[in-house]
């Protein structure tokens, strides 16, 4: 048994529960509790002029009816606007009940509390709302358009104006000796985790405390949201997140209506409440990410170097901003890329809709941003009649040019500054892993079969591991257990796992004597929450801080009674020794007995403890500064994000007879500094491209102009199966960031980002026409190609000889 | 109404064990299984029949139990994911190799659709000749009806071959 696990693909220690049937995830809490259920708004903009509950009263088992007139103090007072920030000048947030109007289809009017959901939502049928229809704005043109508001008071639909510069961008573009601009769209999709949202809340009327269980990715904030508008001291509330059935995003925001209304019925009943979100209430209800009209202008030089680059985007952000503009900015600052931009100038004009509201999904802002940047590179190499890859090394920064100064401000309000990184070594990897220069041939092979093969790529650099901190908590028990807790949540990342390989190296115990617990307040009470692929970072670096500090207690201790000094010793499987004494040793179990002196010997080990068993009378038996107990609590603060890298190229085949686009190759290579356990870093991989592709081949949330989702199912959202998600091959990089002490970046979400912007380049290099909208189907290829006005491209003019 | 109409006394035989329970007669399998009989390890994810997360096996066929009332299952024999582990008789369990598999590809992440894809899978593995190579296609097959937001599927489809070669190995 070794206890130096971190690089190691330990298997995981949460799937022994999982794959039984054990886990505990949020509606396996709380039998018999009482089922909420909600009244939700049909309408995607309307006034509220009648709810009638009369006909519902009388449904057996009903329990309790709210609407927004039952809501007192902060309850009745908008959701918190969780990220202010001075260029949201009209931030809005909904009620957790509407309060008088509506603004998007699923808006919770009415909530219903019975003995279960059946009848709580037999008694929601029941209620009659009237509304009183106004003008749906749908999309992100709509909203532009501004002929219709969606708040009154804000007539042209724009939340924020996010601008950010480098330099005088205009006279840049004048002097570039080429421009190019163009205008292109991401449409929505959305995180849709396999498990929706839900919350339980129990109220112990005599202890005055409140325990809420909820699906999040932020259990303290969601405590420190409950206090506050349930008007409790926060000693009073405990918030724990149980096993997550996925999150990607989606439940990073807080708190959620019901996160608020359910422990308030809780609370108001006196008998444990309950809400499990059903799956059209995840689509229409919770919350949707991506669609962008992006407007881009380059200045180039002859050889395809960037001079300057202008980007205005009209980011749809929704009915509400809870979430304040963190995609506009993830978007803005991300899509600079790996590339040396001299002049930058970016707009991000973030737009209200009557749609759900816009917060990450997994990438947060980097996928579009991403697509704004390597269709810009697609481009100029187009334009140029050069290489795609050619032109992306000509505006690679270089190795020797870290630490680089973006010049730019970070979602976090740090600059963005990258670490480290080797990005022609990436590419290098990327072209050689996908046989980027033999792929004429591939094409020539494809033709002969009557098919239409191309090639694209996409390079993104993402900043991960945002501050502002993380904290760990590792307690050694006279048992030999190591207690691990961090208050950031879990939602299938590992961390169990990779949290316990951290503390079993740094501290020399097998890693079965760890038990980590995540996202329960009553273990550890600080912490921001899981998101911006900032758990391993962030919390990582916290734990393995806490358990140095165990470490040098233990060593301080067990030095005392083998009466050697600190420096002479180890510590391996869990026992403290004299290195190359053998004998001269201590197991770390011993250690945490004697790290607490007793009066009391509650059990055999605690002997060894007592006051009559330990000699030396000439100090005090916890010493000035010191602490009873083998344990220690530290935190992880960086000065700025840690910028991991990556590459992605994709082939495509598609049969010109059906538009069928066919993924036969994907190539991946990652950059994420140190890695922790290459196993879970690959199996986060898989997922991301998974997403990656989905979103560029399959999912859109289709709105109609009425503001109807018609897709609201998972009959007519085409998530991947198994069949739509293509083989990956992965090359690894390993460039350790300097920031943090054990050298690693951020993996969760790389693995999406450049999806959509690998596959376009892809499909436009097999049919040769301008792809300027993602994601795209094989009815919307057909479209293109049948399309007069469709912009073909210089390449296939080049190739079949042909002007374009 | 009288609860005649209303309700049903349904009796299933759950993972080899009887069991009785009185359900609404609109009651679905998956609540009955989750909520009447306690047996949470059978998962929701969608309620409209399309994520496989629910999957069980009645009668040992994959079904739905987000589609299938509880009334319309009595008298079936219903395997859950709690029921595909044996009992070892020392008083602890031996996994299914499905299971095994899962754990040894890392081929579940969050864990929620997991229960739905190992009894699918399991099913399919033990209506096969163990002895014959598993197939691409036999494969895709097996793991082609459930939806996984977390893995990619890559890491689920090495673990049906890796379960297919231990019960080859095993037969």
């Amino acid at each position: 048994m070794t206890t130096k696990l971190f690089g190691e693909p330990v298997r995981r220690r949460e799937d022994a529960r999982l794959i039984t049937g054990r886990g505990r995830y949020l509606d396996d809490i709380g039998a018999g509790a009482l089922a909420a259920a909600f009244v939700r708004s049909p309408h995607a903009h309307a006034r509220i002029v009648d709810v009638d509950v009369d006909a519902a009263l009388d449904v057996e088992g009903l329990v309790a009816i709210y609407t927004y007139e039952d809501l007192t103090g902060p309850l009745a007072e908008p959701l918190p606007v969780l990220i202010p920030h001075p260029q949201l000048h009209a931030p809005r947030t909904g009620y957790p009940l509407a309060n008088g109007e509506v603004n998007h289809v699923g808006e919770p009017v009415v909530m219903v509390v019975a003995t279960d959901r059946y009848v709580a939502e037999d008694a929601a049928e029941r209620i009659a709302v009237t509304y009183e229809e106004l003008p749906a704005v749908v999309g992100v043109d709509a909203a532009r358009a501004a002929q219709h508001a969606v708040h009154e008071e804000i007539p042209d639909n724009v939340a924020a104006r996010h601008h950010q510069e480098t330099g005088d961008v205009e006279p840049a573009l004048a002097a570039s000796p080429r421009t190019l601009s163009f205008t292109q769209y991401v449409e929505r999709s959305a995180c849709m985790p396999l498990e929706g949202k839900g919350v339980h809340a129990r109220w112990d009327a005599d202890d005055r405390s409140l325990r809420v269980h909820t699906s999040t990715q932020a259990s303290t904030s969601v405590r420190a949201a409950i206090a506050a508008k349930l008007q409790l001291s926060l000693d009073e509330v405990e918030v724990v997140a149980p096993d997550v059935g996925g999150g990607f995003g989606v439940k990073i925001v807080h708190p959620w209506p019901e996160e608020l209304l359910v422990p308030m019925a809780a609370i108001a009943l006196g008998r444990e409440v309950k809400w499990t979100e059903d799956r059209r209430e995840h689509f229409i209800s919770s919350a949707h990410e991506r669609q962008q009209r992006q407007e881009v202008s380059v200045g180039f030089d002859d050889d395809g170097r960037i001079t300057a680059l202008d980007v205005h985007v009209w980011h749809d952000n929704g009915a509400y901003t809870p979430y304040g503009i963190i995609v506009p900015i993830v978007t803005a600052t991300q899509l600079v890329g790996p590339y040396v931009i001299p002049v930058y100038r970016v707009v991000v004009e973030s737009v209200y809709t009557n749609t759900v509201i816009v917060t990450p999904y997994r990438g947060a802002g980097r996928p579009q941003g991403c697509f704004a940047m390597e269709r810009t590179m697609d481009r100029i190499a187009d334009a140029l009649g050069l290489d795609r890859a050619v032109v992306r090394e000509r505006n690679l920064i270089q190795p020797d040019q870290f630490p680089y100064d973006h010049h730019l401000t970070f979602q976090d309000g740090r600059p963005v500054i990258y670490d480290s990184g080797d990005y022609p070594a990436l590419l290098g990897k990327l072209t050689a892993l996908v046989g980027w220069d033999g792929v004429d041939a591939l094409r020539d092979d494809a033709e002969a079969r009557g098919k239409l093969l191309g090639v694209g790529m996409a390079l993104y650099v993402e900043g991960t591991g945002p501050g502002p901190y993380e904290g760990g908590h590792v307690q050694v028990l006279g048992s030999g257990k190591v207690l691990v807790s961090t208050g950031l949540t879990t939602q299938g990342q590992g961390h169990e796992t990779s949290f316990a390989q951290i503390v079993a190296s740094e501290l020399g115990v097998p890693i079965e004597d760890v038990e980590v617990t995540t996202g329960d307040t009553r273990r550890f009470p600080y912490a921001v929450g899981t998101f911006a692929s900032r758990a391993a970072v962030m919390s990582g670096n916290a734990i393995a801080l806490a358990a140095r500090g165990v470490r040098v207690k233990a060593l301080r201790i067990a030095a005392d009674v083998l009466e050697a000094d600190p420096g002479d010793l180890e510590i391996e499987d869990g026992v403290v020794q004299v290195r190359g004494t053998p004998g001269a040793s201590i197991p770390l179990r011993t250690v945490a007995v004697l790290s607490n002196p007793l009066r009391y010997a509650f059990d055999e080990a605690a002997k060894q403890a007592t006051q009559f068993a330990t000699h030396d009378d000439t100090k005090p038996p916890v010493a000035e500064g010191d602490a009873p107990g083998l344990e220690h609590r530290d935190y992880y603060s960086p000065l700025r994000s840690t910028f991991a890298s990556g590459a992605h190229a994709a082939v495509v085949e598609i049969d010109p007879a059906t538009w069928e686009i066919d993924v036969v190759t994907y190539a991946v290579v990652h950059d994420c500094g140190n890695v922790v356990n290459p196993m879970i870093v690959e199996g986060q991989v898989h997922g991301g491209v998974a997403q990656g592709v989905g979103g560029a081949l399959y999912e859109r949330m289709a709105y109609d102009s009425d503001g109807q989702l018609q897709n609201a199912s998972f009959m007519d959202f085409l998530m991947p199966y198994a069949s739509e998600v293509p083989d990956i091959v992965i090359d690894h990089q390993q460039t350790p960031s300097p920031l943090n002490p054990l050298g690693i970046k951020g993996a969760g979400e790389a693995g999406v980002i450049p999806g959509s912007a690998a596959l376009a380049s892809a499909i436009e290099d097999a049919v040769g026409r301008r792809i300027t909208s993602m994601p795209i189907s094989p009815t919307e290829l057909y479209d293109l190609m049948r399309s007069e006005t469709a912009e073909r491209t210089a390449a296939s003019g080049r190739r079949t000889g042909v002007d374009a | 109404m009288t609860s005649v109409d209303t309700e049903r006394t349904v009796r299933l035989t759950v993972n080899g064990v009887p069991r009785e329970t009185t359900v609404p007669v609109r009651r679905l399998l998956s609540d009955a299984l989750r909520h009447d009989l306690g047996l949470t390890g059978t998962h929701v994810g969608c309620e409209h029949g399309v994520c496989g997360a629910c999957t069980v096996l009645v009668d040992g066929a994959p079904v739905r139990s987000c589609l299938v009332l509880a009334v319309q299952a009595d008298g079936a024999a219903v395997t859950t994911v709690e029921g595909l582990a044996r009992d070892d008789g020392r008083g602890g369990q031996v996994l299914h190799p499905v299971q095994e598999a899962f754990r040894e590809c890392h081929a579940l992440q969050c864990g929620f659709c997991t229960p739905g894809f190992l009894v699918t899978i399991a099913a399919g593995l033990e209506g096969r000749d163990p002895a014959a190579q598993i197939t691409d296609e036999e494969v895709d097959d097996l793991v082609g009806g459930n939806l996984c937001r977390c893995t990619g599927y890559a890491n689920i489809k090495e673990a049906v071959r890796h379960a297919a070669a231990a019960m080859g190995d095993a037969g």
